[in-house]
């Protein structure tokens, strides 16, 4: 899409061009989603069937009674089990639609219901978590290219380097044993769903994040840094702070909120792992706690919703993007 | 004069400590039945949960266990699975990804169309159902890594070969009469090896804190085997009072990784053109 | 060590240009000067011992093959060596200052409306995600008190003056909307927006077709009529000198061999190096 400029130009078509372009991408990414969400269900409900047909049995061992072979039949086919894959599937996908995601084979309540009430606590922590990793490693990752090679850079390096080193849950113990067992500022364990108590598993996943997160806000203000565009505001006079905050930056702004996007993968995953030892009342406990008793319906709410937001927070930040970056929201390549 | 800042490359010299570290850490953990003070799993109550001392420099845990002798032994499994599982998505995700750029058409989007799923899923999370899936046990845990790990070989093998695929040297080579399996093991294969063998390096340490992640939620090694992860689980109600028990097996996560992690960013700069390394 | 000749220059500022290139010209005032320069990227010498001297008014075209240091001898002066480049040895003056002791904040204050670059890709110079207006704007308010309205209506008038049919649209434009030709062109007029008194043009036409180098070049000598700028033009393009140039240095691995007039040294080439060159490229007449 290379503008002609010389002869007529036809100037408010332009913005029409420019805006229509733009809804048909969104349109367009969401109609690619479709497949995705499909398949996700798909997988994980294959999946949870490959767990095999002892899940009927297991669930009578969980709860300590000796069954005859009738009883589990008819459980079995009271829970469709008996029924080929594709029937299964298909069956299962028109309930989900309707909210239905089957009942808990240990507690027997459904569990949608039972996962939509945890949500919301694990929704707190995470972006409790991304906000306090945006504050950590962004400024720190912008200062650390600015002084690059400097003493300030090897030192935020280095300490970057060692939080990689360290698993999430490492790093959770480490901070309730300083934070809590010696500074005495925190509670160890959630004492509920407030503030206080989800400030320590917060900062422990923003602490893991931030250490992977910060070398890539470097890396990218180092790269945009290092564009001809710098030499050309320099060559023209422009303050090296002007440059940084309203060309740099603006630049580098699109990847560092993809990054963002793109860890908030890990950050799911984490949670899981961290919600169970700071006993924080979310969905990473609960699934931890249904794979521990193969409580399969939970394990495979869990599991897809984790993923159907996941695609769903890649998608919103592609858009983003696009409304961001000039070149792609008007479909340009560069020449 | 003006001064004049000169950076020296020390490349070469970090490649070799590094590389040296490793190869150490690796070969510990082969001898570590050896190298342990020791049994790692002879219980004596009578001095459980011992401070460090010279006898028990890293103390003992609560069934009198020495910690430092656990750790030792633990090497083994953290490092071994770590390597194994490196090394299996490795040759896994290298060689579907080379099949793709190869056959191309449908093949190529049917596996690329698979491995966007598999990318679908927020990292840990399937691996936690595929080992719910499995149950227990290291061996499951390398499985559940290994299947939410390829697709990112797969991706690497697939770009590094089409590139590849293009380059004139190949046409030629194709030309002059070159079989297939003499095309990729002769000029794919080690044209591509050197993108796909940083990936693999940088993964290590990843693959070593997640395999140790699913181990701290029992998904993995169980005690009273000794693995890092486990063993921290296995701890962690001591962490108030007795924290060197829990946190002896951390720090020796923490070390591996950025070992492995150092190995692995001096590769990437050394097989990278611009730095003039080689 | 202030080279006093060269003090009052400065004086020359609060007179329209019109009348200072005349005085200037009548006056012969030399307006940059290098001396004995040697210039390292880390452990490497690129310029080695190069002395030369531009008047006011004037265009100096400095010809080499790639990798002879043309270009790192003219970023010298504005201090756009980068982290590992440095000025090892020698002056470069501008007007009784010289350029590679400056802080970084005297420096800034001179690039823009004392001094200009035009990149080999001036489209590049230009942050991708912003309007041209408004990276004209910033350089502008750097160096003096303007509103957003009144450097439109500069830039409008800079840009009609270079041939642009709709100069509102350009402004209003991003980089990448613009041809390569057309950003060449839209970065010579945004290093002219401050009437800067010496333009530094590294490459300006080595990447446009013959009919767009035509323009430029044409650019260039409107701009030294009009403004009475002295350009300091890097090329390898013989033909683009003969043209524009008044005097001319060749440059061969970072060592001056030939310094004098463009004509002279056109016509009766001393050095061996130079006759080479001159016999590589195909003769094109003014």
């Amino acid at each position: 899409m290379m503008l002609v400029l010389s002869g007529n130009e036809k100037t408010n078509n332009i913005f029409l061009e420019r805006g229509r372009y733009y809804l048909n991408y969104i349109v367009k990414r969401i109609l690619q989603l479709i497949p995705i969400l499909i398949g996700i269900t798909f997988l994980s409900f294959a999946l949870m069937r490959l767990a095999g047909s002892d899940v009927v049995q297991e669930l009578y061992s969980n709860r300590g009674t000796e069954v005859s072979q009738e009883i589990i039949d008819a459980k079995r086919a009271e829970l469709g089990l008996d029924q080929p894959f594709a029937v299964q599937y298909v069956s299962w996908f028109k309930n989900m639609l309707k909210g239905d995601l089957g009942n808990s084979y240990v507690t027997g309540k459904p569990v949608f219901s039972t996962f939509v009430n945890k949500l919301p606590a694990t929704m707190i922590l995470t972006v409790l978590s991304i906000l306090l990793t945006v504050v950590i490693s962004i400024p720190l990752g912008i200062f650390a290219a600015v002084r690059h090679d400097r003493i300030a850079d090897l030192l935020i390096r280095f300490c970057s380097f060692i939080g990689n080193a360290m698993p999430n849950f490492f790093v959770g113990m480490l901070l309730m044993q300083i934070l809590s067992v010696k500074l005495n500022l925190l509670p160890v364990i959630a004492t509920g769903v407030n503030f206080k108590s989800a400030l320590m598993p917060a900062l422990t996943l923003a602490v893991s994040m931030s250490a992977k997160y910060l070398r890539q806000v470097r890396a990218t203000v180092l790269e945009e840094l290092n564009k001809p565009y710098v030499m050309g505001a320099k060559a023209r006079g422009v303050r090296n702070s002007v440059i940084l905050w309203k060309n740099v930056l603006k630049s580098s702004l699109l990847t560092i909120v993809t990054l963002l996007a793109l860890s908030i993968g890990s950050l799911l995953g984490g949670t899981a792992i961290i919600e169970s030892i700071f006993m924080w009342d979310g969905v990473g406990k609960l699934a931890v706690d249904a794979i521990n008793m193969r409580d399969y319906p939970l394990i495979l709410a869990y599991v897809m919703w984790m993923a159907i937001i996941y695609v769903v927070v890649n998608l919103v930040t592609d858009l983003l993007y696009h409304q961001l970056d000039p070149r792609i929201r008007l479909g340009v390549t560069e020449g | 004069m003006r001064k004049q800042k000169v950076k020296k490359n020390h490349l070469k010299v970090r490649l070799i400590i590094f590389a040296t570290l490793a190869a150490a850490l690796i070969i510990c953990a082969f001898f570590s039945e050896h190298l342990c003070p020791y049994d790692p799993y002879a219980q004596d109550l009578s001095i459980a949960k011992a401070v460090p001392s010279p006898e028990h420099l890293l103390g003992t845990d609560r069934y009198g266990r020495d910690m430092l002798s656990r750790v030792i032994a633990g090497s083994k499994t953290s490092i071994y699975s770590t390597l194994l599982l490196v090394g299996f998505i490795n040759l896994f995700g290298s060689a579907i990804g080379i099949l793709c750029a190869w056959v191309g058409s449908w093949l190529d989007s049917l596996l690329m169309r698979i491995s966007d799923l598999f990318l679908a899923f927020p990292g840990l999370v399937f691996a936690l159902a595929v080992a719910a899936i499995l149950g227990g046990g290291v061996q499951n845990a390398i499985i559940a890594l290994a299947a939410i790990s390829w697709p990112k070989y797969a991706r690497v093998a697939r770009s590094q070969t089409l590139a590849q695929k293009e380059t004139v040297y190949l046409r030629a080579a194709r030309l002059s009469g070159c079989s297939t399996f003499a095309l990729i093991t002769r000029h794919i294969i080690p044209n591509i090896v050197g993108p796909i063998l940083v990936t693999a390096m940088l993964d290590i340490g990843t693959m070593m804190m997640e395999l140790a992640g699913l181990s701290f939620l029992g998904l993995g090694a169980k005690p009273p085997a000794a693995e890092w992860g486990s063993m921290m689980s296995d701890t962690r109600n001591l962490l108030a009072t007795h924290p060197w028990v829990t946190l002896a097996p951390g720090f020796a996560i923490l070390i591996s990784v950025m070992i492995f992690n150092l190995l692995g960013d001096t590769v990437r700069d050394w097989l990278d053109p611009e730095n003039g390394g080689r | 060590m202030m080279r006093n000749e060269n003090y009052e220059a400065g004086a020359a500022n609060d007179m329209n240009s019109r009348d200072r290139i005349l005085k200037d010209k009548k006056n012969n005032r030399e307006i940059l000067c290098y001396e004995q320069v040697d210039i390292c990227y880390g452990e490497k010498q690129i310029i080695r011992d190069c002395s030369f001297s531009v008047q006011s008014g004037e265009i100096l075209g400095i010809v080499g093959e790639s990798g002879s240091g043309k270009s790192t001898l003219i970023r010298a002066a504005m201090g756009l060596l980068g982290n590992t480049g440095v000025v090892t040895r020698g002056d470069i003056w501008y007007q009784g200052k010289d350029l590679p002791d400056l802080s970084e904040k005297e420096m800034r204050k001179l690039c823009g409306p004392e001094l200009a670059y035009i990149f080999q890709e001036a489209g590049s110079s230009f942050c991708p995600i912003r309007t041209i207006l408004d990276q004209m704007y910033e350089s502008v308010k750097e160096h003096q008190k303007t509103t957003k309205a009144q450097v439109r209506d500069q830039a409008e008038e800079l840009l009609s003056r270079f041939g642009f049919q709709d100069p509102g649209r350009i402004l209003k434009s991003y980089p990448f909307e613009l041809s390569g030709g057309m950003k060449q062109r839209v970065g010579i007029a945004a290093a002219m927006l401050l009437n800067p008194k010496v333009l530094f043009a590294d490459e300006p036409t080595s990447a446009l077709d013959v009919t767009t180098q035509k323009q430029v070049v044409e650019e260039m000598l409107m701009v030294r009529e009009t403004f009475g700028t002295s350009i300091l033009l890097v090329t390898h393009n013989i033909g683009v000198v003969r043209a524009t140039a008044d005097q001319m240095l060749v440059l061969k691995d970072g060592k001056r061999v030939e310094y004098g007039a463009t004509g002279d040294i056109l016509e009766n080439p001393q050095s061996e190096y130079t006759k080479k060159l001159l016999s590589a490229v195909p003769v094109l007449r003014r």
